[in-house]
């Protein structure tokens, strides 16, 4: 379809090259060097209440592993429930791993406690989606942006005062009106205010939950390319998660897709889109509108049989199988790994490419 | 709808939230209104029902429904009208179902309340509406409750009653906004399908670009409460002519893109309705903006056949926007 590669990529660079040929895929490069995050096995239950003796448990991430590379944006898409949010928080320690790892520069994060978490914890920021919500009403934007920095005992005073303005700018934020509340200031600029929280501590690394669903069309795309510049400017990493596929493929260099806690595919951004190879992943792609009355007319979306199934009870073997178009008697046997498929496309499918 | 105004009565004043609004819908139509939030495109959906919520008041034109003008229409016949010829679905489904009853007994209930169909052809006419909006195994779901439905089946329950009195008008107000990108794709594939099957005029709200380019016929864009363009699908698309139009459509990143494009991203925010400014109400966001766009609102003029917009430069005048849009 759209022969778009990214050649050489560097990590944090955004320089999309477009080529003719097939080019090296970015993580046989950045594979060379170490993740900055790297998920292991990670599983999230919460109970559910129900059930024989109230014991029943949501399964809402069920054994994840992956690898942010310091410098990149990975992009994790998904529909609601299917664990994307959670395991967004869980990577961010907000929520407590049932089991497995988070390294972080090769730190167990699960299993760190009192001040050295608190340090580490100061590189690691969250980005929320409803920026009405995410802010303290009762706090001046000043307070809630130098909070942070009161918390961790980084600055104070002046100081402190000096980077919050700095911050504010450096979000596109008037540093005048730091003594403002947060219901003064629209819903970008509430998300303005979220992201200069974030990077008052000089992080390194960012989980974006849902960032720009909640704004106005014309809002998103100023969120989207402050996020990009800030990026190129702090050498940020991000964990971008969001529903719509466009806005992903846009800022992300690799996509993870995840259904039903599950992460079933995952590969650079334009290559999962071009050709998805887990017929989820497919689906996705193909039902995807697109602002162009001819491209419309051609597109057929490939519609799925009946609704997402209960974490509670997630099919057995293949999580998908249940309303795969392309399912086989093996998918209700065997659960089909996370396996490279081609050069850092990993796809957890038995028929991969097959629709 | 003839030069259609809304007005809120506010303390210090009066807001104008609809202003001079002028279109129509023909029976088969898809027609998109698009726009940002308080742009108005949702008062002026209301506004053809007479829903508009308290102090608002439509204070001038006409909405002709074939020969009877909805705005002077006696209470009982805007009762009638609204639940014989036109069908209204929302957003959130969750919250137009009424919770504890079943969801058969509320279609049913929508078309007994209007004497269309007597009470035994209400009730048959039950299972087939939700096959109709292929709802699977209909026959056993007619006695669910709302919350034993999915998103998707309550906006398919929604539009079984909205349909089950056979409307000519159906109005869909973000009918996909709150559900999942897979399940949004199956009701647009419904509504393309009803739209043909019953003939009906249909009027999409949204803020979606991408939806009305995949079922809409004409596309009226709205800004600030008025119509800043408006055409046919594709010539909207193709050959955008109000800085608006084409901002928002180059705002969006692209299922399609190629590479990476920075996008276009409009500067500020939409005017507040009570303090709007002097001139064309998008001047203080236009990056093509002269000076006559400071002073004086320009008229919403043919730019094409079939195509209206409302700007004193247009797009075609402007050599090479996406340069200038970057900047």
């Amino acid at each position: 379809m759209l022969g778009a590669h990214e050649e050489h990529p560097q990590p944090g660079s955004r320089s999309h090259q477009v080529t003719a040929q097939a080019a090296p895929s970015p993580t046989a490069e950045t594979k060379l060097q170490a993740p900055l995050v790297r998920v292991e096995n990670l599983v999230k239950h919460f109970p559910a209440g129900g059930g024989l003796l109230g014991r029943n448990v949501v399964h809402a991430v069920d054994g994840v592993s992956l690898a942010i590379q310091p410098g990149e944006t990975l992009g994790l898409v998904g529909e609601s429930g299917c664990g994307k949010s959670t395991l967004g928080r869980v990577i961010v320690r907000l929520l407590p791993a049932t089991s497995g790892h988070v390294y972080f520069r090769e730190t167990d994060l699960t299993k760190m406690r009192g001040e050295k978490l608190r340090r580490l914890r100061q590189e690691i920021q969250m980005i929320f989606q409803d920026p009405y919500a995410s802010l303290n009403p009762r706090m001046t934007v000043g307070d809630i942006v130098s909070e942070p920095l009161r918390n961790f005992g980084v600055a104070r005073g002046k100081k402190a005062d000096q980077k919050v303005q700095e911050m504010m700018r450096v979000v596109g934020l008037n540093p005048n009106f730091v003594n403002r509340y947060p219901h003064e200031f629209s819903g970008g600029q509430r998300q303005r205010i979220g992201i200069a929280r974030s990077l008052v501590l000089d992080p390194t690394f960012i989980v974006a939950d849902e960032p720009v669903s909640a704004l106005d069309v014309s809002i998103q795309a100023q969120i989207v390319n402050l996020m990009e510049d800030l990026q190129a400017k702090f050498n940020l990493t991000f964990l971008f998660i969001a529903h719509d596929l466009s806005v992903v493929r846009h800022i992300s260099d690799r996509v993870a897709v995840m259904y039903l806690g599950k992460i079933v595919e995952i590969g650079a951004a334009d290559a999962i889109r071009d050709r998805p190879l887990h017929p989820y992943t497919k689906v996705l792609q193909s039902s995807v509108p697109v602002p162009d009355p001819d491209l419309e007319a051609a597109r057929k979306p490939i519609l799925l049989k009946g609704d997402i199934p209960s974490p509670v009870n997630p099919p057995a073997a293949c999580r998908f199988h249940t309303r795969c178009p392309i399912a086989q008697k093996i998918c209700s046997e065997v659960d089909p790994p996370l396996e490279q498929k081609e050069d850092g496309r990993f796809v957890a499918c038995h028929f991969p490419g097959k629709l | 709808m003839q030069d259609l105004r809304v007005q809120f009565e506010v303390p210090g004043g009066v807001v104008t939230a609809v202003d001079g609004i002028d279109f129509e819908v023909d029976r088969g139509e898809i027609v998109g209104i698009v726009g940002e939030s308080g742009s108005g495109k949702t008062m002026t959906a209301l506004s053809l029902l007479r829903l508009i919520p308290e102090p608002g008041k439509i204070t001038n034109g006409r909405i002709l429904y074939g020969e009877k003008d909805v705005v002077q229409m006696t209470d009982e016949e805007i009762r009638e009208f609204r639940g014989n010829e036109v069908a209204m679905i929302f957003q959130d489904p969750m919250t137009s179902l009424n919770p504890v009853l079943r969801v058969g007994f509320q279609i049913e209930e929508a078309m007994a309340a209007h004497s269309r169909f007597t009470g035994r052809q209400a009730h048959d006419r039950v299972v087939p509406m939700l096959q109709r909006v292929r709802i699977p195994a209909a026959k056993d779901r007619i006695r669910d409750y709302p919350h034993q439905f999915s998103g998707g089946m309550r906006q398919r329950a929604m539009i079984a009653m909205g349909i089950s009195n056979e409307p000519s008008l159906l109005i869909a107000d973000e009918p996909t906004t709150a559900l999942d990108v897979t399940v949004q794709a199956s009701i647009i594939e419904l509504l393309r399908d009803l739209s043909r099957e019953l003939r009906a005029a249909v009027i999409l709200i949204t803020h979606n670009m991408a939806l009305v380019a995949s079922l809409c016929n004409r596309v009226v864009v709205m800004y600030a409460g008025r119509i800043v363009e408006q055409g046919p699908t594709r010539a909207i698309f193709k050959n955008p002519q109000h800085p608006y139009t084409w901002s928002l459509l180059r705002s969006m990143p692209r299922m399609d893109e190629v590479g990476h494009e920075r996008l276009v991203s409009i500067r500020g925010l939409p005017p507040d309705l009570s303090k709007m400014p002097p001139g064309c109400k998008f001047h203080p966001r236009c990056r093509f903006r002269i000076d006559r766009c400071l002073t004086e609102e320009p008229a919403l003029v043919q730019v094409d056949p079939g195509q209206d917009a409302r700007c004193w430069v247009l797009m075609k005048n402007i050599p090479n926007p996406e340069a200038e849009a970057i900047k």
